[in-house]
């Protein structure tokens, strides 16, 4: 899942400037949840913009703004009052604003910002957190991930800025590297705090192409289809 | 006295640091080359301390090098990616520089550019690691270098901590980095002589110099403050008490950093003075803990 919080509503306005008739899209997946582009965000959204003059063309919200199956199979109705539009809204994460950008041959605005989750991964989210590294240190760190709990991903060890067992970025924040201490100690595993993790290689960490594609079969026919109209 | 040949020889070891300013006005650099040449074994120049833009530790070094005094190049690792750093400790080897104090770096957040992206590309120990592979004659990459360095790796380490993790943590850090290669340590502010010499018996099974540091108090309200915000550090109460007490608050935080200079002569390498705008009375310092 993706967290997103709304843009100020001038920031869009400032998008919007020149333009009259607006399209908005809504998301029913993680932008519902994250109540930034539910039916009622997307609803409020159009009084708001209809309040300072602008024309709200239409609106449809999908249930997963990320497929772009369904993205397809939900705006191509509404085809006529998009093209109509002088631009779209877009009320969801950065893949479903994107998605839209894809999908329609119109400006597409984005409305909301993507929060950072840190690595947030996995269908049942707890505290655990990874960054998709691509060369994983849990055997030397105890199996706590210092990439993502401590504040500066250092590898080797802590540095000195903690106080009290805390992070000196955030005193909310438990220092990393004594978790990762803790654990090891708990399980009689300190030695191996004393091999020196070398450099890294941050090309591990970038997606593989085949990564940035997808091969869902629907995707693959709307895409060939794609060609015919304009959404 | 230069810092490794003061270490090597076995002499007690005094070293300060400086601050540059933000800012290209230097007069305040030379005058404080002035004042302290020939009175200490060597002079860190802070790297961007906390995280504060200002001007750089490189040319700084370059301009105490040319005072004829033997700078320690501090680096954190916060805001060069490899290249960056690796050049920079090229060009600190022909400008003459030929010591070097690796640190993490206070978090950005902690700074004058809050926005700024944090590097952390390599970590200390690696950089530390980097370096002795550059005094070998290799890069990172494994390329062979035209000239190689000759530079003396420092390191820090926190010698009292408030929990024991941390303070297990910090030694057995101290022993990575010993691993890879850093050859001096310049350690927090020391005011708590006993916890520091609980540390020195542990840390004494490395044979590796430790310089423990010292700040001179000015009042109570900045013991005080350190206490509660600088990680590592710990003052005792009666300590507080004395400067809250004090007439001449100058005369007796002076007295206080000259008195445990004379306690630490027994337990540590040398001491590293940071005298947070009081360099000018560095000189003043070693005198009365007869170290000048």
């Amino acid at each position: 899942m993706l967290r997103s919080e709304q843009k100020p509503f001038e920031e869009i306005l400032r998008y919007l400037e020149g333009e009259d008739k607006v399209f908005i899209v809504g998301c029913d997946g993680c932008a519902q949840a994250s109540q930034t582009g539910g039916l009622p965000q997307v609803l409020e959204m159009k009084e708001r913009l209809e309040g300072e003059g602008k024309t709200v063309s239409g609106y449809s919200v999908v249930d997963f703004l990320c497929q772009k199956a369904l993205v397809a199979s939900r705006l191509r109705p509404l085809e006529d009052t998009i093209m109509e539009s002088d631009s779209l809204l877009v009320l969801c994460c950065g893949i479903g604003i994107q998605t839209a950008a894809a999908m329609v041959k119109k400006p597409v605005h984005p409305g909301c910002n993507t929060i950072n989750l840190g690595g947030s991964r996995g269908e049942w989210r707890g505290s655990e957190r990874c960054m998709e590294c691509g060369d994983c240190l849990l055997e030397y760190t105890g199996g706590i991930c210092p990439l993502t709990v401590c504040s500066k991903g250092l590898r080797n060890g802590p540095c000195g800025g903690a106080s009290n067992g805390k992070c000196e970025v955030s005193p909310e924040k438990p220092c990393g590297w004594e978790l990762i201490y803790a654990r090891l100690k708990e399980t009689g595993r300190l030695d191996v705090l004393k091999t020196f993790i070398p450099p890294k290689d941050w090309n591990k960490m970038r997606p593989r192409p085949e990564m940035l594609s997808t091969s869902m079969w629907a995707l693959e026919q709307m895409d060939e289809s794609r060609e015919e109209g304009t959404v | 006295m230069a810092l490794k040949e003061a270490l090597d020889g076995g002499k007690f070891a005094v070293t300060t640091e400086v601050g540059p300013l933000k800012g290209t006005d230097i007069s305040e650099i030379m005058e404080l080359a002035e004042i302290l040449n020939g009175k200490v074994d060597g002079v860190n120049v802070t790297d961007q301390q906390s995280a504060v833009m200002r001007l750089g530790s490189l040319a700084t070094c370059s301009i105490l090098v040319e005072k004829g005094m033997d700078p320690v190049f501090q680096m954190t690792c916060r805001d060069r990616n490899r290249i960056a750093l690796q050049s920079d400790l090229l060009s600190a080897s022909v400008l003459g520089i030929k010591n070097v104090l690796v640190i993490s770096g206070d978090y950005p957040t902690l700074g004058d550019h809050i926005d700024a992206k944090d590097v952390y590309d390599l970590d200390s120990e690696q950089l530390i690691w980097t370096i002795n592979r550059m005094n070998e004659g290799y890069d990172l990459a494994g390329n062979e270098l035209q000239g190689k360095t000759d530079l003396f790796v420092g390191a820090v380490v926190k010698p009292v901590s408030d929990t024991d993790e941390s303070f297990e943590l910090q030694l057995t850090m101290m022993e990575k980095k010993i691993s890879v290669g850093a050859r001096f340590f310049q350690t927090q502010a020391v005011y708590d002589v006993e916890a520091f010499e609980k540390f020195m018996k542990q840390a004494a099974q490395f044979k590796v110099p430790v310089l423990a540091g010292v700040i001179p108090l000015k009042s109570a309200g900045m013991a005080r403050y350190m206490n509660k915000n600088v990680s590592g550090v710990f003052l005792p109460e009666h300590m507080i008490d004395d400067m809250a007490k004090a007439k001449d608050k100058a005369a007796t935080g002076l007295e206080i950093a000259a008195q445990l200079m004379r306690d630490l002569k027994d337990l540590s390498q040398g001491v590293h003075i940071m005298a947070i705008g009081w360099e000018k009375k560095v000189p003043d310092i070693l005198s009365l803990a007869n170290l000048a």
